[in-house]
């Protein structure tokens, strides 16, 4: 559905570099989940898609079009098929709330009939029917994004852009936000481009994810293998981050001897007793050092970093990995 | 208050109504686009336009440095030459606009470039095109602003016919300078500052229920 190939963006002659040859591709229908901190690019990276920005190397196709290749009109009627949603909202402060969802589709021409009974449609489905009169400034933040996720759908787009549509909320409206943005996936089949700097929100939604350092992408994958088993410092520093420092990883402790092995359970593997299993057959002693257990979209998971002592470890591995369970042995790579 | 003419002071007040009225609806038509112009042909604007933005900055820049009442008399024959008269309020109006145009105008882009960028980024991202997204989405965010900087000229442009009294327009301000000031009338004077006063407040009383209506920040 999106496709970058070598794309590089240059601001300004000989000025700062966002992106240094950039390749990725976003397949329709799923929740790509773009991760850097600020200044690593990805504001001008989800730009480059809606052509609100322009590559200076390398080409970026969407929905089968080059876009630095297209002309005004054509780029119109691309963005009328990509929605975009904003971390600030960007609404119009002078127009209702019904006024700023329609305001897309009077651009677009469409008969005021059409405008009526689509903004109706619209509000409905994020919750704000009853706000429809009201101007942005009274509402609170988690509406104010209702309204932009509203307005993004009105042109019924193929593509949703979120560039940090949580960032400016609280815990518990994000989650709320990241439910109805799951939902437009699951329902209408959009296919989702965010950009964040939380990797709660990519653990969250995204299905992929591509981590942004400095303008180049580092590392990418399924989130299930970036999330357990980050390669790239920076994709380590956010996993760390999104959990808080206790569950973050443990390489060595002093005082413990043995094999430190890190285990990772996934699905139905997570709520088995495959650890005291594994002790008792094997006479194997363990030592929690460090331990996380969570939920990847709908997929729980835990991860766990012990010291195997006495008995037979080998085995104990050969055991834990016939469960399902993914073994990385630390005491080799450290 | 045996000097006073009410019937004098009354067809003066209408006068200096008619040139307010007249050079205010003419300011707002020449300013407005000079203000849009201004800061769309700016720097990182969307028709940025070095050439055009230096050109219109000078003139409006040396407008606005020529003091009022030498451009009500260097503009003496170009009034003649589109109204027919330099005198009355017609003969007023044409300087008066000269005057307050390119004050409009700077403040008409500074309201602009109040506007959240992000709102127009994001009718950008909608599919609008330029001129819907200027007429759209930037000057509807600035209303607010607009209707200020309206009624700060206009109460400008209320001083400026006090001024203008002075080539012969009539009005209050004519009405002071001859009666209240060269015929040391005090009470013709008083009475024509208060009147102005009241002009005065009234425009910025007005001005100011206007952008409370118009601001949903």
């Amino acid at each position: 559905m999106i496709t970058f190939q070598d794309v590089s963006k240059t601001y300004g002659q000989g000025g700062h570099v966002a992106l240094r040859e950039v390749s990725l591709s976003v397949e329709a229908g799923e929740v790509f989940g773009v991760i850097g901190a600020s200044g690593a690019g990805k504001s001008t990276l989800i730009r480059l898609i809606n052509g609100l920005e322009t590559p200076t190397g390398g080409r970026v196709i969407v929905d089968g079009d080059d876009v630095a290749a297209l002309g005004v009109e054509g780029l119109r009627a691309l963005r009328r098929r990509v929605g975009m949603i904003f971390q600030h909202f960007n609404l119009l402060s002078g127009k209702t709330v019904a006024q700023n969802v329609a305001f897309p589709l009077k651009l677009a021409g469409r008969p005021p009939g059409e405008v009526k009974a689509r903004t109706a449609e619209l509000l409905e489905r994020v919750g704000l029917t009853a706000h429809a009169g009201k101007y942005p400034a009274q509402l609170s933040g988690g509406q104010k994004q209702r309204v932009g996720i509203a307005r993004a759908l009105a042109t019924g787009p193929k593509i949703l852009l979120c560039d940090e549509a949580t960032s400016a909320l609280d815990p518990e409206t994000t989650e709320q936000i990241l439910d109805l943005i799951s939902g437009l996936n699951r329902e209408l089949g959009l296919t989702i481009v965010l950009i964040t700097h939380e990797m709660d929100v990519v653990r969250r939604v995204c299905d992929r994810v591509a981590v942004l350092e400095a303008g180049r992408v580092v590392e990418a994958g399924a989130v299930e293998d970036v999330f357990l088993h980050p390669a790239s410092d920076t994709a380590r520093r956010f996993v760390r981050e999104g959990e808080g420092e206790i569950g973050g990883e443990v390489s060595a402790a002093p005082g413990v001897g043995g094999r430190l092995v890190r285990l990772t359970f996934q699905g139905e593997a997570t709520y088995k007793p495959v650890l005291g299993e594994v002790a008792r057959a094997t006479g194997v002693d363990y030592s929690i050092l460090g331990g996380r257990i969570h939920r990847l979209r709908e997929t729980p998971y835990g991860q766990l970093t012990l010291a195997l002592t006495g008995g037979d470890v080998a085995a104990a591995i050969a055991r834990f990995q016939d469960a399902g369970v993914r073994v990385d042995d630390l005491s080799e790579t450290a | 208050m045996d000097n006073i003419d009410w019937s004098e002071i009354g067809q003066a007040t209408l006068d200096t109504l008619a040139m307010l009225g007249g050079s205010m609806v003419l300011t707002v038509a020449l300013g407005l686009p000079l203000g849009v112009i201004l800061f769309l042909t700016g720097k990182g604007q969307m028709l940025q336009n070095r050439l055009a933005n230096g050109v219109l900055s000078l003139l409006v820049n040396v407008l606005r440095s020529v003091p009022f009442v030498i451009l009500l008399i260097v503009m003496i024959p170009l009034t003649v030459a589109l109204v027919g008269t330099s005198l009355g309020v017609a003969g007023a109006i044409p300087p008066l606009v000269m005057g307050a145009a390119p004050f409009f105008a700077r403040l008409v882009e500074t309201a602009l470039r109040e506007v959240d960028k992000g709102v127009i980024e994001a009718s950008f991202a909608m599919g609008a095109k330029r001129r819907q997204v200027v007429l759209g989405a930037m000057l509807p965010e600035a209303l607010p602003g607009l209707v200020a900087a309206a009624t700060v000229t206009a109460v400008a442009l209320v001083s400026y016919t006090a001024m203008a009294g002075v080539v012969g327009a009539g009005g209050l301000g004519d009405l002071a300078i001859r009666f209240g000031y060269q015929r040391f009338q005090t009470d013709v004077m008083v009475v024509t500052v208060v009147l102005l006063l009241v002009l005065v407040q009234a425009l910025q009383m007005v001005g100011d229920a206007v952008v409370r209506k118009v601001s949903h920040k």
